[in-house]
């Protein structure tokens, strides 16, 4: 059975970046927000380090400075204008935080205290500045339960456990989502003027990562399926501190706070290859070293990984600024990080490409800067793009809330001027034809399966270092991977709770994601930022000075690029 | 390893009542026993529901019961767990199906304490100021992730559902004490209401229980003391 909803606006995803825009949307319109999980639950939670805003709060920070940071960091693919909105508004974001009760950790004069972070330096890369705003190494988490502490004041909708398949556009206009309830299996078609996409990431695409189980790229999957591109999807960030094997996080905020890695010899290998920021090089940059020194012989026992020292910071330090990866440490390797070596190794952490949008959020569907009415995104499923080729540290949980907002308010007014018709009372439901399919399946494929290949298969040929024969031995794999997907057989065939079917739904949703990330990552023939190609090592600013669009047109993978915006700051040699 | 986990099931699509399913799990020694469930329902059982995501306890939703104690899933070790690993819903909330229990009546409650910050001066140009001293207070009730592991460790709970539960009165907490807010009486006179903290006897489990290491049954005194001192009646 169909049921039929009507809001002025839906937020698809309750993590940071939704939040933000259902607390600008809720004074002004009838808005609800729709989650495959509980609110709370979403990954922004997971977010550790803290948040860069320039306040200056313990030495001089100018927001200028976090802009040339946020595009070098970026290999200069940034898009100038954008970045130095958000570097801007970064600030105000973080005081109205502060006025909702984010719980910051504080200067002994009682301003939001604040810590070093990878990338971010004072005065355009002179040295180390202290930039990231946090409360102990639980920052996202703080921010998580703030946005939602709001939205429940404001008496915002939500509804929880709804997984998104498709979305409404009618004549070139979208107007709305449809929806699977996964506590009955009924189909809900959510009807609206404005639709914010604010979905997350898409880690989970890989076998190592830093991500929940939930991201899966659902809702990115879900606009390319409806010929929306999506853009520079070959930069794919790598973060250099994941527990090793389990690419559990270890906030950079270490490294801030001092920790430093260290290869079998004992040695700060970091030295050698970032003599100013060391440690605190862009995380980018930091993976291919630690490969470079297993690669050369120098990883721990010979092996593919190296260790973080944590030993010089002290109890103090581990408890009361970096409490819960002490605990993680703890918990998952039996390490007391006081006392003993972490074994760590890079872990997908960022997809920097996404669903293209302007600074306001609205979705553009081609190099010209076309929108799709009524389509909105933000957040890392949303390509801005203020981290080009490689995201700095901090700046993620910059991006929801500066784009969360500024997509909301976009959002108010768009719906109070009606612009668009309501939507069709009969929408298509095609999508209800694949449910079925899924549901009723006679094949002989498990999903499981066949997401262990495609995890292991990208992390094997589509992670830091890439060759034009890995990426296309890696393309031929998901070709044949998305054939399997076609003769899937799930076990559960209800319709209460069905994680069984939503299992292989998101499954569907990653295959093509992988098949985006690898095409988009074999067309780009040079290096820049997390796209490294060993056949083709150097920056080349004359051919690829530009954005990837990446389309599927009748089934087949198309491209067509977009300029980089470019204001102050002339693309340079990035050295740290 | 082989380890036998006996799990709690329940499809209220095809079973009248709930039985234990067991099977047979080749793991590592230090997989999480989310992994274990993972290789149940990935390898043996696609039927299983339960739900998680983050995989290392901070997200708060796989908060189940295993080996008769609360615990987040993929925050316990198989290794510390035994041969035999028992895993049931959360006991108090109502079964949905199988791992999965009806979570509403719990954020019901949490929204009852008005969970956010209230205070309704002018807003400062930049932050509010905040001693070092004044924001340690309440540290310890910000880490509440709302799994729900204590609420439904608690005895009191269990006998009588109207009673609070201490999750909320954690979160409850986390504003009274934070000297920013300003509406710690209205969320006192609540929790001095017949559902509220003085259901609580201080039997310690709901610290037993938290995965953040939250000092639950202080911060439940701590309320009391504060209903006591002010004078607030419900």
């Amino acid at each position: 059975m169909v049921s039929r909803l009507e809001f002025d606006a839906i937020v698809v995803g309750a993590g940071g970046a939704g939040l933000r825009a259902a607390l600008e949307l809720a004074p002004h319109a009838k808005v609800a927000v729709i989650s495959k999980l509980y609110p709370i639950r979403s990954h922004t939670g997971a977010a550790q380090g803290g948040i860069g805003a320039a306040l200056g709060n313990m030495e001089e920070d100018r927001w200028e400075w976090h802009t040339f940071d946020t595009v070098k960091g970026s290999d200069y693919l940034a898009d100038q204008d954008a970045a130095e909105v958000m570097c801007r508004e970064a600030i105000d974001t973080v005081y109205e935080l502060e006025r909702w009760g984010l719980p910051f950790d504080r200067t002994p004069d009682g301003l939001i205290a604040q810590r070093r972070f990878g990338g971010h330096t004072r005065n355009f890369g002179e040295g180390p500045v202290r930039r990231a705003c946090h409360a102990a190494d639980r920052t996202g988490h703080m921010i998580l339960q703030t946005m939602y502490q709001q939205c429940i004041r404001r008496n915002v909708t939500f509804f929880d456990e709804y997984q998104v398949l498709d979305l409404l556009v009618e004549n070139g206009v979208c107007h709305g989502v449809v929806a699977y309830r996964v506590a009955d299996g009924d189909l809900v078609t959510f009807h609206s003027l404005a639709v914010l996409f604010a979905v997350g990431g898409f880690g989970r695409i890989y076998k190592v990562t830093s991500n929940a189980h939930a991201l899966t790229g659902d809702g990115v999957a879900i606009a390319w399926r409806r010929g929306i591109p999506l853009e520079d999807m070959e930069f794919f960030q790598f973060h250099p501190t994941g527990i090793y094997k389990l690419g559990i996080l270890l906030s950079e905020a270490a490294r801030g706070e001092g920790a430093v890695m260290v290869n079998d010899k004992g040695e700060r290998f970091m030295e050698r290859y970032a003599p100013t920021m060391k440690d605190l090089a862009p995380r980018d940059m930091i993976s291919r070293y630690i490969y470079q020194e297993v690669r050369e012989g120098r990883g721990i026992g010979g092996k593919d990984f190296v260790h973080l020292d944590f030993r010089h910071l002290g109890p103090d330090v581990l408890v009361h600024k970096l409490p819960d990866i002490t605990e993680f440490v703890r918990v998952y390797m039996g390490l007391d990080p006081a006392r003993e070596l972490v074994p760590i190794q890079p872990t997908a952490h960022y997809a920097m490409g996404g669903i293209p949008t302007d600074i306001d959020g609205r979705v553009i569907i081609d190099e010209h800067d076309t929108p799709l009415l009524g389509f909105y995104a933000a957040g890392e499923c949303a390509c801005v793009s203020v981290h080009g080729a490689n995201r700095l540290g901090t700046n993620s949980l910059v991006d929801i809330l500066v784009f969360g907002r500024r997509a909301g308010r976009h959002m108010a007014e768009y719906v109070r001027e009606g612009a668009a018709a309501a939507g069709s009372h009969n929408p298509d439901l095609a999508i209800r034809g694949e449910i079925e399919r899924l549901r009723g399946g006679t094949g002989d494929e498990s999903a499981a399966t066949i997401r262990e290949m495609l995890q292991q298969e990208m992390m094997d040929k589509v992670s830091v270092f890439r060759t034009g024969g890995d990426l296309d031995a890696a393309l031929q794999t998901i070709h044949a991977l998305q054939e399997r997907f076609r003769r899937v057989r799930i076990a559960d065939r209800g319709r209460q709770f069905n994680t069984d079917l939503l299992e292989a739904l998101e499954l569907g949703y990653m295959l093509d994601l992988a098949e985006a990330t690898t095409a988009s990552a074999l067309h780009r023939t040079e290096s820049r930022g997390a796209h490294s190609r060993e056949d083709y090592p150097q920056r080349d600013d004359v051919n690829w000075l530009k954005h990837t669009l990446c389309y599927r047109r009748d089934g087949r993978v198309e491209f067509r690029h977009k300029p980089v915006v470019i204001t102050r700051f002339a693309p340079k040699e990035r050295t740290y | 390893m082989n380890v036998t986990f006996r799990i709690r099931r329940f499809n209220p699509e095809a079973d009248a009542s709930s039985y234990w399913g067991a099977y047979d799990v080749d793991a590592e020694p230090t997989d999480r026993v989310l992994d274990g469930l993972h290789y149940v329902k990935w390898r043996l059982d696609g039927t299983l529901a339960l739900r998680r995501s983050c995989g290392h306890g901070i997200c708060g939703s796989d908060a189940m019961v295993i080996n008769g104690r609360n615990r987040l899933a993929c925050k316990v070790l198989i290794k510390d767990m035994g041969r035999v690993i028992t895993v049931e819903p959360l006991r108090g909330f109502r079964v949905l199906k199988d791992l999965i229990v009806d979570m509403e009546p719990f954020f019901a409650k949490y929204r009852a304490v008005k969970p956010y910050l209230i205070n309704d001066d002018p807003a400062p140009a930049k932050e509010r100021l905040q001693s070092p001293e004044d924001r340690a207070r309440y540290d310890d009730t910000t880490k509440c992730i709302l799994c729900a592991a204590c609420t439904t460790a608690c005895p009191i709970f269990w006998s009588d559902g109207d009673y609070v539960g201490p999750a909320a009165i954690v979160q409850a907490h986390r504003f009274i004490f934070d000297n920013r807010d300003q509406a710690a009486d209205e969320r006192l006179a609540i929790l001095a209401e017949e559902s509220g903290a003085f259901r609580c006897r201080t039997i310690f489990n709901c610290t037993d229980a938290c995965p953040r290491g939250i000092d639950v049954t202080r911060a439940i005194q701590d309320v009391k003391r504060a209903i006591l001192l002010r004078g607030v009646s419900g």
